[in-house]
């Protein structure tokens, strides 16, 4: 009775179920976060004081943390690479070398942000801080989140279990890394 | 099936049952999708009965103002605006959503595919789970100090965002965390469906012998999951305004109260679409089978149903004529309002040329399904009126559009499941209804459900606003014939709510004594009908079915037989 249901096994459309099933939870995603952006898009166009309040991002940071983010990323693709290879244990190092930088990325952020609070910019301190918590906030909950997953198949690769999620979590990767290219430039760069 | 893997945060929220261990593993945390599917809709019925007990509890305000209402007492203005907001949010996200899309989706997405169960059975339970300890949530929030959240289903801002204008300090919190939880599980919900019907069909099945009805269930779960994101960002964004003292929609501190329009109708729009397309899926299939006859042009409602989804998501700003936006802005939205009625209005036409003749049997999910098509074009034509944004300055938050939305909803949510769920019966329990009881349930629904609405379309017209607690404060809206007329709005809603006994008792009696169901006692085509009712776990034994046609080919010309199901090979 412990056999998985038939349906799991099936694969009309020519997509494995599970890459499948993580695409769509990518364009949910990208809705709520497009739901976001425009909404700050459109309040920043509308308010170009905001740019005084935006002089007090620190660039420099935001900047080490994209490279932190994508080089993340690089491990992600060479543990798919190792898992097609079927070599598990490889491909749970370099997830851990992946989650090594999305936890790089979220401490980075804790100093970041705990500096800018002590100077006094907080979530309520107005609209463009509020703007500027939410959306980052919401991608390191997505950081936070994507790394626990990614533990959780690392540990299961070590041991060559269900390898294709090596892939999976990769493809979510990818996804919170392409937000942050959206973010950067516009709570970062564009002063 | 076993479980191997124990998922996390499944075990807290039934605590309470200490039944039989195994009666409790088979009913409660089963991952069988027709369980999963009952769960959802007894849930989606219980919560129908709170709706419509909070409809009778305001309606008695309205036509006996002041009065002490029986099972109630005294409507309180507060109590009032709690009992119109959760009425409808609780028959939107409560009833319509798990009993349409989640209980029906569940259910026959995958016996309809010919497969054993959805691809994620274990996300299949979690989103339940979710649903349940959503559902808590709101009804706990009619408890908390303050009572229940009063600022309207939509819960614009200043008014939801601020305590000291809702005097809900906990209750509209509460009311957006239920909320943004029913968003999670049916996103989830959602995915199963979309990636179930696309991966795992019977061999055989292409994407046009799929049933209609499985079909709408996943462009509505696609429309759901491409329109409900924006609106979970505007969740927080709320959220942040009620409890961290955030401005997003405080013009005062630099936000904009608009923003929460663009974003809830964003999403809010496409939602009818979401509900309504299950119940339009729901009665092609009962049309098809009552009628004998194949349905009309399978590609043409197809792909209607697809574009109606597409422009449906062009439409929203016609809930915002009055709200100060841009005339120029509001024309394109007049403009593509009435198109979508094109759409839509080809879809009705074509199930109307499917009935035509046909040898129709006029037993009880076909009364619902053909009165679905009537009082749905109600429904649709008067939306004409506040599609156009000169008409709709007059019509805007009067009765006229709330008995327009209710000449929508209803025939959705109440109508469309009636008559999914009186055809389906025989399958999900192995037993027919009682016929006479279904159409003493039939009529008495019917009926009354018009002399609720058709008054309230008169009265809308008379000028009479929405989301007024008592009109003898308007003397020119507390005229005696109005009031006459709400008067006989509400008689017949608790007439409506009486004839609902019927409906539990039919069920009731025919769980009980009903004559035993064959496996396909409709002589239908599709592949639910296969299995034996009601289906065991795995649904159809150690072989499953292979796909050799379209699914509504009755009477065939080379048949014999007036039906020829989708399993047979020749």
């Amino acid at each position: 009775m412990s056999a998985r249901p038939i349906a799991t096994t099936r694969e009309m459309a020519g997509i494995p179920t599970g890459r499948l099933a993580v695409w769509w939870v990518i364009a949910s995603e990208i809705v709520i976060f497009g739901g976001l952006l425009a909404s700050y898009i459109m309040h920043r166009l509308a308010n170009d004081a905001w740019s005084v309040q935006a002089a007090n991002t620190n660039t420099w940071i935001g900047a080490f943390n994209t490279f932190v983010l994508l080089t993340s990323s690089l491990f992600a693709v060479l543990a798919h690479k190792a898992a097609v290879e079927g070599n598990g244990k490889k491909a749970a190092r370099l997830l851990l070398y992946t989650a090594a930088g999305g936890t790089t990325f979220a401490l980075v952020k804790a100093y970041e942000w705990s500096v800018e609070i002590s100077h006094g910019y907080t979530l309520a301190s107005n609209t463009f801080w509020s703007f500027y918590y939410t959306a980052a906030g919401l991608h390191a909950l997505h950081v936070i989140a994507g790394v626990v997953i990614m533990l959780i198949i690392a540990r299961e690769a070590a041991r060559n279990l269900e390898l294709h999620r090596v892939e999976l979590i990769g493809i979510y990767w990818h996804f919170v890394d392409i937000v942050w290219i959206f973010l950067f430039p516009l709570l970062y760069i564009a002063k | 099936m076993a479980e191997t893997i124990a998922t996390p945060g499944a075990h807290d929220d039934h605590g309470h049952e200490h039944h039989d261990e195994g009666w409790v593993k088979k009913y409660l945390f089963s991952t069988d999708h027709k369980i999963i599917a009952m769960q959802y809709m007894f849930t989606g019925m219980a919560m129908a009965v709170i709706g419509g007990f909070f409809a009778y509890a305001f309606r008695m305000q309205l036509a006996f103002p002041g009065m002490e209402v029986p099972l109630w007492g005294v409507v309180t203005s507060a109590e009032y605006n709690s009992l119109v907001t959760n009425h409808g949010t609780i028959m939107i996200f409560w009833v319509a959503m798990p009993v349409l899309i989640a209980a029906f989706g569940n259910y026959l997405i995958p016996l309809m595919c010919g497969v054993d169960d959805m691809v994620f059975p274990r996300l299949n339970r979690l989103s339940y789970q979710i649903f349940f300890v959503s559902a808590v949530v709101l009804i706990w929030s009619f408890f908390v100090e303050g009572g229940g959240f009063g600022g309207a289903w939509t819960a614009y801002p200043p008014l939801s965002a601020k305590a000291e204008y809702s005097l809900t300090p906990s209750g509209a919190s509460l009311w957006l965390i239920a909320v943004a939880l029913e968003f999670v599980a049916f996103l989830m919900g959602g995915i199963n469906f979309v990636t179930t019907a696309m991966n795992s069909r019977a061999k055989g099945m292409g994407i046009y012998d799929i049933p209609m009805v499985v079909w709408m269930i996943v462009i509505a779960s696609i429309l759901f999951m491409a329109s409900v994101g924006p609106l979970i960002a505007g969740a927080v964004m709320l959220f942040f305004d009620q409890q961290l003292g955030t401005a997003f929609f405080d013009p005062a501190q630099g936000g904009d109260p608009i923003l929460w329009q663009h974003l809830f109708w964003f999403f809010g729009h496409p939602e009818v679409y979401v509900v309504l397309l299950p119940a339009m899926g729901i009665v092609a299939d009962v049309i098809c089978v009552m009628g004998r006859k194949k349905l009309f042009a399978y590609r043409t409602v197809l792909f209607t149903a697809i574009g109606t989804g597409v422009l449906s998501f062009t439409v929203w700003a016609h809930h915002q004529f009055i709200a100060g936006i841009d005339p120029r802005m509001a024309h394109v939205f007049t403009i593509t309002t009435l198109l979508i009625s094109i759409p839509i209005a080809e879809m009705c036409f074509c199930y109307i040329a499917t009935l035509y003749g046909g040898s129709l049997t006029l037993n009880t999910p076909m009364l619902w399904a053909l009165s679905f098509i009537a009082t749905f074009l109600i429904g649709g034509v008067t939306g004409i009126f506040l599609g156009a944004s000169g008409a709709d300055i007059y019509f805007h938050d009067t009765y006229f559009v709330l008995a327009h939305f209710h000449y929508t909803f209803f025939p959705i949510a109440i109508i469309g499941t009636f008559a999914g769920f009186t055809f389906w019966f025989p399958k999900m329990f192995g037993r027919m209804m009682n016929e006479t009881l279904g159409k003493i349930h039939f009529w008495g629904t019917i009926i009354p459900f018009n002399l609720i609405f058709l008054p309230l379309f008169v009265l809308g017209a008379a000028g009479q606003h929405r989301r007024i607690y008592n009109y003898d404060n308007f003397p020119e809206l507390a005229l005696p014939w109005m009031q006459d007329l709400r008067i006989l709005a509400t008689l017949s809603l608790i007439v409506m709510l009486g004839f609902q006994l019927v409906f539990f008792y039919n069920c009731y009696v025919s769980l009980r004594r009903g004559k035993k169901a064959p496996a396909n006692p409709w002589n239908a085509n599709t592949l639910e009908w296969l299995a034996p009712s009601p289906p065991p776990h795995g649904n159809f034994g150690d072989k499953l079915p292979e796909v050799y046609r379209g699914p509504y080919e009755y009477n065939h010309p080379d048949r014999s037989e007036d039906f020829w199901p989708q399993h047979v090979p020749n």
